[in-house]
C-alpha cells in the first residue's frame, strides 16, 4: 500500500466534487432545505394534529364566539378549526380527507359528520364528545413533563442529516465508480501502478471527507435558524456521524464492486436505501410497529447511526450509552469494506 | 473461412536480439468465442511491433491481456524473461483505444495526478512540449477535442518514462496533421530506446513506424515479419497500368499476364524493368503509365480477405 498514492486519488476525487457546481449545490441545498421547510410547518407553532371545519362560516377565522362548538374544545392545542361556508362544500372536504370532522355551528342541538375510514376523524369525535359532557366531568390529575422538551426539529434534524448522508454515501460513491467502470475511467487507472485497495481507500476517504464537511456546513446554517438543542457532546455526535458514513460508504463500495449498468446500479442502490429511508426512523418512529419491522430495521446501518445521534443530541448520551450503536456501525464498515475490496473488479 | 493456424509464417529480418515481451500460446474465450487462439510472438527490446488485423480479429484483447487489463484463458506472457509483477506497471505505458478521464480536472492537473502514481517520473515539461499540449494545460479534459485528447492521452502513457509503451490504434480519428505529428513522437520515443506495441487498422501507419508486424484474424496470427518482408512473401506482383490504346498490337507479345478494365490495361508483373523494356521495344507509349508497388494494404487483402467484418 502506498499513502502517496491514496493521498494523490483523495485529492483528484475531492476537487471532481467541488468543481461540479450542480452536484455541489445540490449536496448541501437539499438538506438545507429539508430541515427549514419541515422545521417551518412543525413548529412550535404549528402542531395541530387535528382539523374541524365549521360551517356555516365565512370569514378567515372561525368567531368561536357565535358557535355552539364548547370551549374546552376549542383550548385543546391538538385542535385547528377551520371556517366553510356551506355544507355541501364542509362534507366535501370530509370525503377527501382534508378535515377530520365537520360541525354545524348553527344547530340548537351538537351536529356533526365524520369519515367512518379516518382514524383522526374517530379520535376526534370523541375529543368533541369529551368536550360536551365536560359539565359532568369526574375530577383528573394531570401533568405536564419537567425540563426541556425536545422540539421536534431536533428529533428530526439527525434524521434528515443521516438520510442525506446515505444518499450522498450510496450515490455518490456506489454510481460513481459504476459509471467510471463504465466509461473507462477505472481501467485507465488499472494501468497504473494504484492498486485496488489504494483506489478503494481514496474513494472511502474522500467521500467520508466531503460528507463531514457537507454535514459542518448544514449543522452551521440550520443551527443559526432552528438553534439546535444539543444534550449531549458535540464531538460525540460527529463521530456517530463519521462512523455511519464509513459504514454507508462501504455499503455503497460493496454494490459498486461489480457492473458496468448505471440502470442496475441505480435499481440496486434504490433497493438498498429506501427501506433503508423508511425503515430507519428517519421520518417516524418504529414504536409499535410489528416486531418483524423493527428486527429489519435492526439490520441497518442507518437504524444505529440514527439511534446513536438521537441519544446523542436528544438525551445526553455519552460514548458508553451508544457502545453498541458504534460498535455495530464499526462492524458493518469492516465487513463490507472486506467484501468489496475481494470482489471489486476495474472494468467488469 | 477461418485461416489455417499451420499457414503462418514468421519471417524475421534482424539477428537475434533480447525480447522485452515473449507470448505463448496465449488464448482467450468469451464464453463460446474463442477471441484469441495460440497467439504466440516476441516483441524486441527498442523495437516497434505492430499487430493489424480487421475489426474483431482479437488485436485490442491480445493487448489487454498482455497489458493486465483482462486475464488470459491459457497461455504464457514472459517479459524481460520473468512473469509480470507488480514492476511490471511501472515500466509500461499504455494508450486505450476507449478510456475515459476525470471530466473536472484541468490537463495539468491530470498529467501531475497520474504522473505522481509512478515512481520513475518523466521531464513534465518536456513530455508537455514534445505532446504539445503547453495551450491546453488549464483547459478541463471534458473541454478537449478528439486530437488533443488524444495527445494528452499518448502524454499519460509516456508520463513514467516506460519501456515498453503499448498504443492502440493511437491515430484512429486524427486528421492528417495530427497524425504525421503523432508518428513522430512515436519515432522519437522509439529512438530513446523505447519499445513499443501498437495496433493500428492504416497499413500506412504500419509500414511508416514498424519493424515487425503481425497480422491477426479471428484470434489468429496468420503472417509475422517485418513490412518488407511480408509484402516480398505475399504480394511480389507489381501492376504497370496504361491506356488500351497505347498498348494497340501489344498486348499479344507480352510474355506477362495482363488485364483490360475499360480503357485501360493492368499489366502484373514481378520484374517492372523487363517489362517496361519489353513495352519500350513494341512501341507502347509510356507517358500515361502508372506503376503500383504492393504495400502493405495489398498484403493484409491477401491474407484477410476483402470479406466486410463487424
Amino acid at each position: 500500500m502506498n499513502p502517496r498514492r491514496i493521498w494523490i486519488m483523495f485529492l483528484a476525487r475531492n476537487k471532481e466534487f467541488f468543481r461540479d457546481r450542480a452536484a455541489f449545490g445540490w449536496n448541501f441545498a437539499f438538506p438545507f432545505l429539508v430541515i427549514i421547510g419541515f422545521g417551518v410547518i412543525f413548529s412550535d407553532q404549528n402542531t395541530q394534529k387535528f382539523t374541524v371545519g365549521v360551517f356555516p362560516e365565512t370569514s378567515v377565522a372561525v368567531e368561536t364566539a357565535t358557535t355552539t362548538v364548547s370551549d374546552a374544545f376549542l383550548q385543546t392545542n391538538a385542535i385547528k378549526l377551520v371556517p366553510i361556508a356551506t355544507r355541501a362544500e364542509g362534507l366535501d372536504k370530509i370525503r377527501l380527507h382534508k378535515i377530520d370532522l365537520l360541525i354545524d355551528s348553527t344547530a340548537d342541538t351538537p351536529t356533526y359528520w365524520l369519515n367512518s375510514d379516518s382514524p383522526n376523524g374517530a379520535i376526534v369525535e370523541q375529543l368533541y364528545l369529551a368536550s360536551l359532557r365536560a359539565k359532568n366531568a369526574v375530577p383528573t390529575n394531570r401533568h405536564v413533563i419537567d425540563g426541556e422538551q425536545v422540539r421536534y426539529v431536533d428529533w428530526f434534524f439527525p434524521g434528515i442529516m443521516a438520510m442525506n448522508m446515505m444518499f450522498s454515501a450510496l450515490w455518490g460513491v456506489g454510481y460513481i465508480i459504476v459509471r467510471y467502470r463504465k466509461n473507462g475511467a477505472l481501467k485507465r487507472l488499472k494501468a497504473t501502478p494504484l492498486t485496488a485497495f489504494e483506489y478503494l481507500s481514496s474513494q472511502l476517504l474522500s467521500r467520508i471527507f466531503l460528507l463531514m464537511f457537507t454535514f459542518g456546513v448544514v449543522w452551521f446554517g440550520c443551527d443559526l435558524i432552528f438553534d439546535f438543542r444539543m444534550q449531549g457532546s458535540l464531538a460525540l455526535f460527529l463521530f456517530t456521524f463519521f462512523l455511519g458514513g464509513l459504514s454507508l460508504c462501504s455499503i455503497g463500495l460493496l454494490l459498486a464492486a461489480r457492473g458496468t449498468s448505471e440502470e442496475f446500479a441505480s435499481g440496486a442502490l434504490n433497493f438498498i436505501s429506501w427501506p433503508m429511508m423508511f425503515l430507519s426512523e428517519v421520518w417516524f418512529s418504529l414504536e409499535g410497529a410489528p416486531q418483524w419491522v423493527q428486527q429489519v430495521s435492526w439490520l441497518l446501518p442507518l437504524t444505529h447511526l440514527l439511534k446513536a445521534a438521537r441519544k446523542v443530541m436528544n438525551e445526553g448520551a455519552g460514548l458508553v450509552d451508544i457502545q453498541l450503536e458504534c460498535g455495530l456501525m464499526i462492524l458493518t464498515s469492516v465487513l463490507f469494506l472486506t467484501c468489496a475490496a475481494r470482489l471489486f473488479s476495474w472494468n467488469e | 473461412m477461418r485461416p489455417d493456424p499451420a499457414a503462418r509464417h514468421v519471417i524475421y529480418d534482424f539477428g537475434s536480439t533480447m525480447a522485452l515481451l515473449d507470448v505463448l500460446n496465449l488464448q482467450k474465450r468469451f464464453r463460446s468465442t474463442m477471441a484469441v487462439q495460440d497467439v504466440s510472438f516476441s516483441v524486441e527490446t527498442g523495437s516497434c511491433f505492430g499487430l493489424l488485423g480487421p475489426n474483431g480479429a482479437g488485436k485490442t484483447t491480445t493487448m489487454e491481456i498482455i497489458e493486465q487489463i483482462i486475464p488470459p484463458s491459457g497461455g504464457t506472457i514472459l517479459y524481460k524473461g520473468g512473469q509480470r509483477d507488480q514492476l511490471f506497471r511501472e515500466e509500461i505505458g499504455i494508450q486505450f483505444q476507449h478510456t475515459s478521464l476525470l471530466n473536472f480536472l484541468s490537463v495539468r492537473e491530470t498529467l501531475d495526478c497520474y504522473r505522481a502514481l509512478y515512481r520513475t517520473q518523466a521531464d513534465l515539461a518536456e513530455l508537455i512540449e514534445r505532446c504539445d499540449l503547453t495551450p491546453l494545460l488549464e483547459r478541463r479534459n471534458n473541454q478537449l477535442s478528439g486530437g488533443q485528447r488524444q495527445r494528452l492521452m499518448l502524454a499519460l502513457s509516456l508520463l513514467n518514462r516506460p519501456q515498453l509503451v503499448f498504443l492502440d490504434e493511437p491515430s484512429t480519428g486524427l486528421d492528417p496533421q495530427s497524425r504525421r505529428h503523432l508518428w513522430q513522437i512515436v519515432q522519437d520515443i522509439k529512438a530513446g530506446g523505447t519499445t513499443i506495441m501498437m495496433t493500428t487498422h492504416s497499413m500506412e501507419e504500419a509500414q511508416f513506424l514498424c519493424d515487425m508486424i503481425a497480422i491477426m484474424d479471428q484470434g489468429l496470427i496468420v503472417a509475422e515479419g517485418s513490412p518488407r518482408r511480408l509484402i516480398t512473401t505475399y504480394c511480389k506482383t507489381n501492376t504497370i497500368t496504361l491506356s488500351h490504346a497505347s498498348t494497340a498490337g501489344c498486348l499479344e507479345t507480352l510474355s506477362m499476364p495482363y488485364s483490360v478494365d475499360g480503357g485501360s490495361v493492368a499489366i502484373h508483373t514481378e520484374d517492372v524493368d523487363t517489362t517496361l523494356k519489353e513495352l519500350l521495344s513494341c512501341g507502347v507509349n509510356l507517358s500515361e503509365m502508372a506503376v503500383h508497388s504492393a504495400n502493405l494494404e495489398d498484403v493484409f487483402l491477401h491474407l484477410t480477405g476483402k470479406k466486410l467484418r463487424d
